[in-house]
């Protein structure tokens, strides 16, 4: 169990998805913008992210490798996460759809976000076991949920500032990006 | 002929990618710790946005409407194992420090944005003028971000090192920070750049 809190710590904090992997930066720019939004996609994500994982992980295991297909590994898992992505999509509008009515059009975009693809390449590269894949997925989902939501809480804050104007929109926002990366490093003393 | 030109030079400075497009943040962040990164994801993008452009334009009174990003994915995902495979085979080095972001290719939002938005509706040609334009766009500004860090992290251009003896390396530019620092503040000089130009422009 301490292992499983450790790498807990260890994707949420310290190697944050966003902050110090670099992986899903286009939606971290894109949805921040307001905190609902950020809630939203930050849900879908982690949704979507474990899920993913634990299925690339059966099909990297169960099919790529016994039929030593390993070099097509980026085409397998990009059509395994376009297909969950839609498949998902499909059971929530059915199921639930309260839930599909507040996270209907971000899941769409989980296709191209690279941090779904990322970990599950990260999860093959360090050699997880389907336990660990899924447990770091969550968490690194969790990660990006995390710095998603608090960058969304200063950005809404931003309306009420003086900005230089050639700094508005996006160039603030790589700035403040950087500066909670820097707060973020401050955890790399902790696993 | 013109067209084709202007298709072309759009890429470099009007919607230059990542700074007017902001898209392909990843790999614009994490890769260009130095010059010669930057330069060697830019160009295995630009080969992989070529290449899908091509065939995306090729290929689009064939697709069918419903199913055409996942066809997109298809096209974008043979080249980028294309791409993997070859650095592999004759580019180590660059492989290894690249890493994960080669494989990353294949969801790098401006190839699927410009297949969406471009090559689907334009004749091969210039599709093929667009994807050149846009990739060396995005080679430039990877290439120029990872100089700038390269420069001010490690006090080397290119692994020559340029700076003075007491130069003390500012190793905060060579941190995961230091790439949303460096590129929202080249961010904000190509906006005050628009900006004068812009004025210049009104005051004519």
């Amino acid at each position: 169990m301490g292992e499983f809190l450790l790498l807990m710590v260890s994707a949420i904090l310290v190697n944050n998805i966003l902050l110090i992997r670099f992986l899903g930066n286009c939606p971290f720019l894109g949805v921040s913008k307001s905190m609902d939004t950020a809630t939203g996609m930050g849900v879908a994500v982690i949704f979507v992210l474990t899920l993913a994982g634990m299925i690339t992980w059966l099909v990297h295991t169960y099919v790529l490798i016994p039929l030593s297909l390993e070099y097509l590994r980026t085409i397998a898992f990009i059509l395994v996460i376009a297909t969950l992505v839609q498949f998902v999509e499909m059971v929530i509008q059915k199921t639930a759809p309260p839930l599909y009515e507040a996270l209907g059009i971000y899941l769409p975009l989980i296709t191209t976000n690279c941090a779904v693809l990322g970990v599950a390449i990260i999860n093959i590269e360090e050699g997880y076991d389907l336990i660990t894949s899924i447990f770091f997925s969550f968490a690194s989902a969790c990660g990006f949920a995390l710095a998603l939501v608090l960058m969304a809480g200063m950005r809404e804050r931003f309306a009420l500032v003086a900005i230089p104007k050639a700094f508005e929109g996006t160039a603030i926002g790589l700035i403040t990006a950087g500066l909670i990366a820097l707060a973020f490093s401050g955890f790399v003393g902790l696993v | 002929m013109a067209s084709l030109q202007a298709e072309f030079t759009k890429g470099l400075w009007k919607t230059i990618p990542p700074f007017r497009l902001v898209l392909g943040l990843c790999p614009t962040l994490a890769v260009t710790t130095s010059g010669i990164n930057g330069m060697g994801m830019g160009i295995a993008t630009t080969f992989v946005l070529i290449f899908s452009n091509l065939f995306v334009s090729l290929l689009r009174r064939v697709i069918p409407t419903q199913v055409r990003i996942a066809s997109f994915i298809v096209i974008i995902a043979s080249f980028v194992v294309i791409v993997e495979l070859v650095m592999q085979a004759y580019f180590y080095p660059l492989f290894k420090v690249l890493g994960i972001f080669i494989p990353l290719i294949v969801v790098n939002c401006i190839i699927l944005g410009r297949a969406e938005a471009f090559a689907s509706k334009n004749t091969p040609l210039l599709s093929l003028a667009d994807g050149l334009g846009i990739g060396l766009g995005f080679t430039i500004s990877l290439f120029t971000l990872g100089l700038i860090r390269e420069l001010l992290g490690a006090g080397t251009l290119l692994d020559i090192p340029v700076m003075w003896a007491s130069f003390e390396p500012f190793t905060f530019m060579l941190k995961p920070p230091g790439a949303f620092v460096a590129l929202g503040i080249l961010l904000a000089l190509m906006n005050l750049i628009t900006q004068r130009q812009a004025q210049r422009g009104g005051g004519r």
